[in-house]
């Protein structure tokens, strides 16, 4: 057991590691700050232009969300990063990270306030614009709202997964918290830094699965 | 045992000082009751008296507190009794039908049969059919319970339990959930059942179906029984103040 | 304009190079798609396992099943693969890339599964149960013949979401060597020295998951859930 613990989670190299982690968990933080907003902000366009239900556009969409579905955002990352600079588009780590969030994310929270609004029944669309709201005022303040809070257990879910996956921008070098961490291991030679790390992922992101588990639990006994 | 003929033949279906409590609720306050063959036992009584619980403790789908329960001459609260072998025994038909929306009425009707029973699929589908006919239903054994209106639906949860060859049957509020055009059908089948010889356990609020069909009726509140008889004594002169505000606010209700 | 098309063209879409490296990739595309299989087999195997288990109510299981699922709902599946394939070999206990890949994605699969499945059979209504006891069906019987088909068709559309969320994941495989799509497809990229087998690569993930994403969306509809 002692060995286990010392080979996993040796406090001394822990110690020694611990800056390096703190930057990458800094790191993670500030990426998390970025591609939630811009994926949300993405999402809400798509859902906007949904709801002007123009036939072609709204099959251009589908497309889009199924293309974006279908592609993994490693895959699309890669692609940004390592594929726009033969085009002689040479791009940041950060700006890489950030397209291909805004991309995929996008799609997913496009698809999250799109059900979104289709729950909001249609009066409430009608009764907002009788009173004289303009369509951007009649989303903005009567039917977004409503649909918001209709999908808000998805909304935690998918912002879970943009989380999760802001451990793919260690593929292309940028010192967040998992690529420190494996910086580190390397340097150190042992798993500690990995272990420290999950823990990290795990304090942060626990409490989201709890509270997503509290609001799966309570939409059932709605039903 | 076997000269049933000289001694009035021995309850199906005996309950003794059962009790049942849902926290500081007592649902059943000492239940004494026995039903022999072929007879028809209507319950009757407010909502709350205890009547559903009365019958689902029967098969123990909820656990009595303390009391004895006895089919066919064994008490199933003793420990180690098969309880799924007993309840092939009692059949039981639902308010709300319960049928398995994933599969056909042939498949609802035939599951127990195959899975507890071990019959072979083409054994099982036979009795099936059988129980399926029985309930006028043999043209719908390949619908889904979707497919199917109310009436139908709860035909086909008779023959569900009728299927397995119980030796009783309980119905709990068995047409409760059903829109008025439907009832007729379901309470056809009930009458066919009784004609039959099926000693039958129900809980009802179809006083008329009562009045036709029942032997006895028993008239629960706070769960006790509080007077029992022919309809005629209960409906006609029941002897509780209890019992005759209850029948008389009961048809009234009904028209 | 012109000329920043051709370079386009030369540098995403260059037929020679895609010729010359597009064997690879379907080495690459042959190894994702035999990982994805293992993966669904293995998760949906273990979810659906899981889900039933907890079915029983058995106090220490439920909290190790809750356990579990919370760790891999919150942990990252990179983190959990890299944990798997550089962790544990302190242990001696080596992983190939394959093992550690599959093992990695079928456990977050798993518990993603499980949680879908549970409330699936959380939501089977109460009388379902009663119907099929008082027929004289046992615990497990009525659990598998009648509640579980039921749960496990009305959860089709998140699940069938998670899968393909999970599976794309394979990707990831990439980062401990893996010779998947994106392994063969980069390294190529960087011997050519042209984008061209990453276009490759990123069809070859529409060819696979494109049919799955149309596949999913047609049961959604196929087993919505009439009452």
């Amino acid at each position: 057991m002692a060995e286990i613990l010392d080979t996993f989670f040796n406090i001394e190299i822990l110690l020694r590691v611990l800056p390096f982690i703190l930057e990458g968990l800094g790191m993670t933080l500030l990426l998390c700050a970025i591609t939630v907003p811009i994926g949300l902000a993405g999402g809400l366009a798509v859902a906007w232009v949904w709801s002007l239900k123009k036939r072609y556009v709204n099959w251009a969409l589908v497309v889009y969300v199924d293309f974006f579905r279908a592609f993994p955002p490693l895959v699309l990352l890669i692609f940004v990063y390592f594929g726009l600079p033969f085009v002689g588009v040479d791009l940041s780590p950060f700006a890489a990270v950030a397209i291909a969030f805004l991309l995929n994310a996008s799609s997913y929270y496009g698809e999250i306030f799109r059900a979104g609004i289709e729950s909001v029944p249609h009066g409430q669309w009608e009764a907002a614009r009788a009173s004289g709201l303009s369509r951007f005022q009649t989303m903005r303040y009567v039917v977004l709202p409503q649909a918001t809070r209709n999908v808000l257990p998805d909304l935690i879910g998918n912002t879970l997964e943009v989380v999760k996956l802001t451990t793919i921008a260690s593929v292309v070098a940028l010192g967040e918290l998992l690529h420190a961490a494996r910086l580190a291991q390397s340097l150190v030679y042992n798993p500690t830094p990995i272990v420290a790390a999950a823990l990290i992922y795990l304090a942060l992101l626990w409490p989201a699965v709890r509270l997503l588990r509290h609001f799966e639990h309570r939409h059932l006994v709605a039903r | 045992m076997t000269s049933a003929e000289a001694v009035p033949p021995a309850p199906i279906l005996e309950l003794v000082a059962l009790h049942k409590n849902f926290g500081p609720l007592k649902v059943l306050d000492g239940i004494d009751l026995a039903v022999r063959p072929r007879e028809l036992v209507f319950v009757i009584g407010p909502s709350g008296s205890g009547k559903s619980t009365l019958l689902r403790c029967c098969n123990r789908l909820e656990e009595p507190d303390s009391g004895a329960v006895i089919v066919d001459g064994a008490d199933i609260m003793r420990p180690g009794t098969d309880l799924n072998a007993v309840r092939q025994k009692i059949g039981m038909v639902f308010q709300s039908f319960n049928l398995y929306p994933h599969m056909t009425a042939l498949g609802n009707v035939t599951l127990a049969l195959r899975k507890v029973q071990g019959l072979a699929r083409d054994a099982a589908e036979a009795r099936g059919r059988a129980a399926l006919a029985q309930v006028g239903l043999a043209d719908k054994e390949n619908s889904y319970p979707n497919a199917l209106s109310g009436g139908q639906q709860q035909r086909v949860g008779i023959a569900r339990a009728l299927a397995l060859g119980p030796k009783i049957v309980l119905f709990d509020e068995p047409t409760s959930a059903l829109d008025p055009e439907l009832v007729g059908s379901v309470l056809a089948v009930m009458r066919e059942l009784k004609a039959a010889g099926m000693t039958m356990v129900v809980v009802s609020h179809e006083l008329a179906f009562a009045r036709a069909a029942a032997d006895r009726v028993v008239f629960m509140e706070g769960g006790r029984i509080v007077e029992q008889g022919s309809p005629e004594a209960i409906f006609g002169n029941p002897r509780e103040a209890r019992t005759r505000a209850f029948v008389s606010r009961l048809s009234q209700g009904h028209g | 304009m012109d000329n920043g098309l051709e370079r386009l063209v030369f540098a995403f879409f260059n037929a020679e190079i895609a010729a010359a490296w597009a064997p690879k990739i379907l080495e690459g595309m042959w190894v994702t798609i035999l990982v994805s299989l293992a993966v669904v087999a293995t998760g949906l195997a273990l979810g659906l396992a899981l889900a039933a288990l907890r079915a029983y109510r058995i106090g220490p299981v439920d909290v190790a099943i809750v356990a579990f699922v919370d760790i891999l709902r919150a942990l990252p599946p990179l983190v959990v693969i890299i944990i798997l394939f550089f962790a544990f070999p302190y242990l001696d206990l080596p992983m190939s890339a394959f093992t550690a890949t599959w093992l990695s994605l079928s456990l977050v699969l798993a518990a993603f599964a499980e949680e879908i499945w549970w409330a699936g059979i959380l939501a089977v209504p109460r009388g379902q149960w009663e119907a099929a006891r008082s027929t004289g069906l046992g615990f497990g019987a009525t659990l598998g013949y009648v509640v579980l088909p039921q749960a496990v068709r009305m959860t089709v559309p998140p699940l069938v979401n998670r899968v393909i969320a999970v599976t794309k994941g394979t990707a990831l495989g990439s980062v401990v060597a893996l010779s998947e799509i994106v392994s063969q497809a980069s390294s190529a990229a960087s011997l050519a020295g042209n984008p061209t087998p990453l276009t490759l690569g990123a069809a070859a993930y529409l060819a696979i998951f494109v049919p799955v994403v149309v596949l999913g969306r047609w049961l959604e509809t196929r087993f919505a859930w009439k009452r």
